[in-house]
C-alpha cells in the first residue's frame, strides 16, 4: 500500500465515564491509523465502545486521555467551540436515522453546514447551486424542494449524504448507514457510498452487520474499549475492481 | 452564522407554528395595546379638561366656602362665604376687574305645556359672560340695575332655550320658575360641558332674585345671603399673590377667624389645572403599571414556550451542532426567535393599540391622544421583555450535549 496522508490518527485513547471506584473506560487505549481514501468500518457488539470511538472521531466528545489526530490536527484537546468548527469543515456525518431537518426542503437541509460555515461567504444563490449540484450527484436532483417526510427512506439518506458532502470534508462518517432501510435500499446506499469512496472520499462506518463491512476494505473489531483485531476485507484500493456481494 | 441567516431560521420556526407563535405573541400583543390605549386615553383626557380649564377664560381666582375647617353654628363664625363679600373685595382688592358671584338653586321650570325638572337655576351678576367667557347667542345678558332691583328676568342656555321653545325664539316670552313667572331677555351660545357642569342646559338669573326666591333663609337676615361661588378677575398686571394674600386677609377680618381656620379656599386656574395634572399623572402611571404588569405576563409566555420550543427541538438542536453550529449560534437562534415573537407581536400591538384609541374615542366620544412615546416605550418594553425571557431558553439550548441532543427522542 503506497504511504498516503494519515487523515486518523489515534494514539492510545480513552475514555472514562464517572469517577473514583465507578467509572467506567468505555475506551480503555484504543491506537489506530486511516489513511486518506479508505474506507473502514468498525464493528462490535454493543458495549464495545465503538458508538464512543465515534463520537470522539467525530468530535462530538473529548477522549478523557490520549491524542487524536484529524488531518493532521491534534484535535483531542479542543474546546466546544473549536470542535464546532472542526466538524463543520472537515467531517461529514451520516445518521442512522438520517437526522434530517423535518419540514425543510431537501435543498435547506443540505445548505445548513454551510451557514455555519466562517471560512467562506456564499451568497444565497452560491449555496443553493452548490446544494443542488451535490444533491443532482447523489441521485436526488428533482427532489431538492421535497421535505423529508415526502422521501422513501433511501431518498432521504441521500439527502443526509449530500449535506455531510456539502463542506467538502476529509472525512465521512458513517452510523449504521443502512440500518433502518429495508435491504434494497440499504444496498443503493452501499453503492453509493462505494461511489463516493471511489471518487476518492475517506469513510469510516460503524456497523454491528458483517455483511456491511464486508464491503470496506477493513474492519476494525472492538472489544469492551480495546481494538480487538484488524481484518482486511481483501478489498483492493479504489476504482481496481467493481463491488461484489 | 450571519444574523440575516439567524432571522431566516427564527422566522422560518414561528412561520411552522403559525398559531401556537400567535397564542404566544398575544401576551406581548395584548400588553403593548393597552399601554397605548391606556396612556391614550388618560392622555386624552387631560388635553381635553386642561382645554376646559383655560377656556373658562384666565386670570381667575376662584373663592369658594369651604366647610371643612368652619364650623357653621359655631360662635362668632359665620355660614360661609355671602354676597357682601364679593362686594368687599370689589372694593378694597387692589388690582380687581370684575367679580363675580354664584349661587345655585334647582328647579322645575315650565313653559306652556312643556315641564322640565330640577333644572339647574344659576344666580350671577353681570360680569358672568365675560369672566367665564361665553358669548350671547340672542337677546342681553341681564344689567346691575335689573339686579338692584330684583327684576324678574332670565337667561337660558342653549340646550334649554331649544327644549323649551324649540326653534322658536324665548325673547320676550315667560318662564315659570319654581313658582315665579320670569320674562327671557337673552339666550348664550353653545359653551358646551366643562368639568361636570353643563353651561347650557342653565337657567341664569340676577343673584337677587335667587336669594328673594328660591335660596331665602333665616340667617341672610343677620349674616348676609350666602353664595357658593366668588370669581375674582384680575388686572392684567396685577401680581397674583398679592390678589390672594389681600383677599385671604379681607374675608379672614370680615369672617372673624384666623387664616389657619378659614371657612373659605382660594385657589387660582394654575392649582387646578395642577390638580388635575398630578390626578391624572397618578392615573396615568397606575394604567401604565397595569399594562406592564400584562407585558410580563407575555415574557413569561414567551418563555414558557421557548423552553417547549427548546426540548422539543433537541433533536434540530443536535443536528445543527453535528453540522458545526457553535453554542453561540444555537443561543443566537433562540435568542432570535424570543426577540422576534415580541417584536412582532409588539407591532401587532401598535397596531391595534392606536386603531382600538380611535375605535374607542369614535365610540366613547372621549378624546384619546396617541404619545409617540408610549408607543417607543411599549415597544421597547416588549423586545426587552423578549430578550429577557428569551435569554434562559436559549442558554439551555446552547448547553445541550451534541451526543444527548441527537439521541434525543
Amino acid at each position: 500500500m503506497m504511504s498516503a496522508r494519515k487523515i486518523i490518527e489515534t494514539i492510545d485513547i480513552r475514555k472514562i465515564y464517572g469517577m473514583g471506584e465507578v467509572s467506567v473506560a468505555a475506551l480503555d487505549g484504543v491506537s489506530i491509523d486511516i489513511e486518506e481514501g479508505e474506507f473502514v468500518a468498525i464493528m462490535g457488539p454493543s458495549g464495545s465502545g465503538k458508538s464512543t470511538l465515534m463520537h470522539i472521531l467525530g468530535c462530538l466528545s473529548r477522549p478523557t486521555s490520549g491524542q487524536y489526530l484529524l488531518d493532521g490536527e491534534d484535535v483531542s484537546r479542543l474546546n466546544k467551540v473549536e470542535l464546532a468548527a472542526i466538524r463543520n469543515r472537515k467531517l461529514g456525518f451520516i445518521f442512522q436515522s438520517y437526522n434530517l431537518l423535518t419540514r425543510t426542503t431537501a435543498l435547506r437541509n443540505v445548505t445548513l453546514p454551510m451557514v455555519y460555515d466562517r471560512t467562506k461567504e456564499f451568497t444565497p444563490e452560491e449555496s443553493d447551486e452548490k446544494a443542488s449540484r451535490i444533491l443532482e450527484h447523489v441521485g436526488l436532483g428533482e427532489r431538492a424542494h421535497h421535505q423529508p417526510h415526502e422521501l422513501s427512506g433511501g431518498q432521504q439518506q441521500r439527502v443526509a449524504i449530500a449535506r455531510a458532502l456539502v463542506n467538502d470534508p476529509v472525512l465521512l462518517i458513517a452510523d449504521e448507514p443502512t440500518g433502518n432501510l429495508d435491504s434494497q435500499s440499504g444496498e443503493e446506499i452501499m453503492t453509493l457510498l462505494h461511489r463516493l469512496h471511489q471518487e476518492g472520499a475517506t469513510i469510516v462506518m460503524v456497523t454491528h452487520d458483517s455483511e456491511i463491512s464486508a464491503h470496506t476494505q477493513r474492519t476494525i473489531h472492538l472489544l469492551d474499549g480495546r481494538v480487538e483485531t484488524v481484518v482486511k476485507n481483501g478489498k483492493k484500493k479504489p476504482g481496481k475492481e467493481k463491488v461484489e456481494k | 452564522m450571519k444574523p440575516i441567516e439567524a432571522i431566516r431560521i427564527a422566522w422560518e420556526a414561528i412561520a411552522k407554528n403559525k398559531i401556537r407563535s400567535f397564542l404566544t405573541m398575544l401576551g406581548i400583543i395584548i400588553g403593548v395595546a393597552a399601554v397605548i390605549i391606556m396612556v391614550g386615553i388618560s392622555a386624552g383626557t387631560e388635553a381635553a379638561i386642561q382645554e376646559q380649564i383655560t377656556s373658562l377664560g384666565s386670570n381667575l381666582v376662584f373663592v369658594q366656602s369651604s366647610f371643612t375647617r368652619g364650623r357653621p353654628g359655631q360662635g362668632p363664625q359665620s355660614g360661609g362665604l355671602v354676597f357682601d363679600d364679593s362686594t368687599a373685595i370689589q372694593d378694597e382688592v387692589e388690582g380687581v376687574t370684575a367679580v363675580v358671584v354664584e349661587q345655585y338653586s334647582s328647579e322645575t321650570v315650565r313653559v306652556g305645556d312643556v315641564t322640565l325638572e330640577e333644572v339647574e337655576i344659576l344666580g350671577t351678576t353681570t360680569g358672568f359672560p365675560s369672566v367665564r367667557d361665553i358669548d350671547i347667542a340672542e337677546g342681553r345678558y341681564f344689567y346691575d340695575l335689573e339686579i338692584e332691583r330684583k327684576q324678574k328676568v332670565a337667561v337660558l342656555g342653549s340646550s334649554l332655550a331649544k327644549e323649551l321653545f324649540n326653534n322658536e325664539s324665548p325673547i320676550g316670552k315667560y318662564i315659570t320658575v319654581g313658582s315665579t313667572k320670569l320674562t327671557v331677555i337673552g339666550v348664550l351660545k353653545e359653551k358646551g360641558m366643562v368639568g361636570n357642569t353643563d353651561y347650557d342646559s342653565r337657567v341664569y338669573l340676577p343673584i337677587s332674585v335667587v336669594f328673594q326666591k328660591f335660596t331665602p333663609s333665616f340667617f341672610a337676615r343677620i349674616m348676609g345671603d350666602s353664595v357658593r361661588m366668588i370669581y375674582v378677575e384680575l388686572d392684567e398686571d396685577a401680581n397674583l399673590d398679592s390678589v390672594i394674600t389681600q383677599i385671604e386677609l379681607l374675608l379672614a377680618k370680615r369672617h372673624g377667624v384666623s387664616l389657619e381656620e378659614a371657612d373659605f379656599t382660594v385657589t387660582t386656574q394654575q392649582d387646578i389645572i395642577e390638580t388635575q395634572e398630578s390626578t391624572t399623572a397618578a392615573f396615568r402611571s397606575l394604567l401604565a403599571w397595569v399594562a406592564g404588569v400584562s407585558l410580563i405576563v407575555g415574557g413569561i409566555g414567551i418563555m414558557n414556550i421557548m423552553l417547549v420550543s427548546v426540548t422539543e427541538r433537541t433533536r434540530e438542536i443536535g443536528i445543527r451542532q453535528a453540522v458545526g453550529a457553535t453554542p453561540n449560534d444555537i443561543r443566537i437562534q433562540f435568542l432570535t426567535e424570543a426577540l422576534l415573537l415580541s417584536i412582532v407581536g409588539g407591532l401587532i400591538g401598535i397596531v391595534l393599540g392606536v386603531g382600538g384609541a380611535y375605535i374607542f374615542s369614535a365610540f366613547s366620544g372621549m378624546r384619546t391622544v396617541i404619545m409617540v412615546h408610549s408607543i417607543l416605550l411599549a415597544f421597547g418594553s416588549a423586545a426587552i421583555v423578549g430578550a429577557f425571557f428569551g435569554y434562559y431558553p436559549a442558554n439551555q439550548a446552547a448547553q445541550l450535549d451534541p451526543i444527548d441532543a441527537l439521541r434525543y427522542e
